[in-house]
């Protein structure tokens, strides 16, 4: 399993590239191996505010439904809509491909308080 | 938590485990889709120990059985299985099981696991009050492993390690004889739909047979199978799950499966409040949900006609055959005719389904 050392990481199993003030989200690979075949992607809408911690959107493997947290407080800028078509793709490719959406940060220094990598693998070591 | 036999080899193949009703049981190996398109279009095989298989014998074993279950036990011969089910006196479900004739002083239940320890207490319960002399009811749940081998390749598999005539055996009939030298029951049955048998065998020789047919499928493209596609198999094909379609709380002509509950067979527990439901109308039906829609409909969510709501989903999963949503739901009889489009409130979004009849998939 992996977890690339230049992304930002959350307790809710996602993680976070910061470009700038845009944030690139998507879930761990931790995450896409706990549910499975992914087989359902909903996303928000471009021009949405997102919240910190609030649900933005859901994920679905055969057996289960997750909801997907915002890690930073902004606006959604885009959406990989490649993803409602082949969903699949998450398993595939959690961090590349399988990006799920890009926010505008309202406060860039809000991604100081989101975990390293080994912050984070600390973390799910705990979980499983 | 309960442990299988297998439940070694299960974490050596690095299945995903979870607990099933009290039992340490594996949801994947290699993935739900991709084991689900393996029982579908060459074989799978399945730990199903954690079922429960409980002897009835004795001179009146059969009288015994047409009251305790719905379906008329007497047309079965020695050598045939029957789909059936127990009820309360209320009609609501116990357990549905399938029923094993031996000889005609020789049965044998195949129930859920998670229903073992009601069932036998239940079956000792009414045995008491009928006062029906002269029968034994054995629970030997824990002397059986089950194992399933299902798809289409199931029986040249099973071949390379039985000399038995597994071609003569017809679909809900079993045999008893010697696989890879080990005496079993080499039953005819399933829960995926496909053509596939399910072994009864001693627990001690479970892991030695499991890895024997995982060698002679390999060929044939052989998978092991979790719980997670066992789900989506029997929901492509609507088969009812205890404690999803069936329950206390609903009864067999409710759940669809008025086919097994014979109301013109001799009194039975359960007859009298099922006869009145059937006279008053029943009040909900099973039906099967294609989604035309993108979305997944879960258990539990919410089914409207319109604005007004004529039911609940009781099963629902993304259909890995047909890669749309698919449900099993209980909904009003106005709203149960093949073809109506319904409307599911999938997470507070209502998404548009259509009535169909299961099988979902052919």
């Amino acid at each position: 399993m992996e977890f690339p050392e230049e992304l930002k990481y959350t307790e809710e199993h996602e993680w976070v590239m910061i470009e700038e003030d845009l944030a690139v989200v998507g879930i761990t690979d931790f995450a896409q191996d706990a549910l499975g075949d992914v087989v359902f992607v909903e996303l928000p809408e471009v021009g949405t505010a997102v919240e910190a911690g609030k649900a933005f959107g859901v994920v679905e493997s055969v057996k289960a439904v997750s909801d997907v947290y915002a890690p930073l407080t902004g606006t959604i800028e885009e959406v990989n809509d490649d993803l409602i078509d082949a969903p699949e793709i998450i398993n595939t490719s959690p961090y590349e491909d399988g990006w799920m959406v890009k926010i505008r940060m309202a406060e860039a220094s809000d991604a100081d308080e989101l975990m390293d990598a080994e912050a984070y693998q600390a973390l799910i070591a705990e979980e499983s | 938590m309960q442990k299988t036999p297998l439940n070694q080899i299960h974490r050596d193949l690095g299945a995903r485990m979870v607990d099933f009703g009290g039992w340490d049981m594996p949801v994947q190996y290699a993935g739900v889709i991709e084991e689900h398109l393996a029982v579908r279009q060459s074989a799978g095989l399945f730990d199903v120990s954690h079922m429960g298989e409980i002897q009835v014998t004795g001179a009146n074993a059969l009288a015994y059985i047409q009251w305790l279950t719905v379906n008329d036990a007497a047309k079965l011969v020695d050598g045939q299985v029957q789909y059936s089910a127990f009820c309360y006196p209320e009609g609501g479900v116990v357990d549905d099981v399938t029923l094993y004739r031996f000889s005609d002083t020789r049965f044998m239940f195949c129930v859920n696991a998670a229903n073992i320890d009601k069932d036998f207490a239940w079956m000792q319960q009414v045995l008491a009050d009928s006062s029906i002399p002269e029968v034994t009811l054995v629970n030997r749940s824990k002397e059986f492993a089950q194992i399933a081998l299902q798809g289409p390749k199931a029986e040249k598999i099973l071949a390379c390690l039985t000399d038995l005539p597994l071609a003569n055996l017809a679909y809900y009939h079993f045999c008893e004889g010697e696989v890879d030298a080990v005496q079993m029951i080499v039953s005819r049955t399933g829960y995926t739909g496909e053509d596939g048998f399910e072994l009864y065998l001693p627990a001690a020789d479970a892991g030695t047979i499991w890895q024997k047919l995982m060698a002679a499928g390999q060929p044939h493209g052989l998978q092991p199978i979790g719980l997670g596609a066992r789900d989506t198999l029997r929901l492509e094909k609507g088969y009812a799950l205890y404690g999803h379609e069936l329950s206390r709380e609903i009864t067999p002509l409710e759940a669809g499966l008025a086919w097994i509950t014979k109301l013109d067979k001799n009194d039975f527990v359960g007859k009298a409040a099922l006869v009145a439901q059937k006279a008053d109308g029943v009040p909900r039906r099973r039906v099967g949900l294609i989604m035309l829609e993108r979305g997944i409909p879960r258990e539990g969510y919410p089914v409207f006609q319109g604005d007004i709501e004529v039911g609940v989903v009781t099963s629902g999963t993304m259909s890995p055959s047909l890669k749309v949503g698919i449900a099993l739901a209980l909904v009003a009889p106005e709203a149960a005719a093949a073809g109506t489009e319904l409307e599911i409130a999938v997470r507070n979004n209502r998404m548009k389904a259509k009535v169909a009849r299961p099988p979902f998939v052919e």
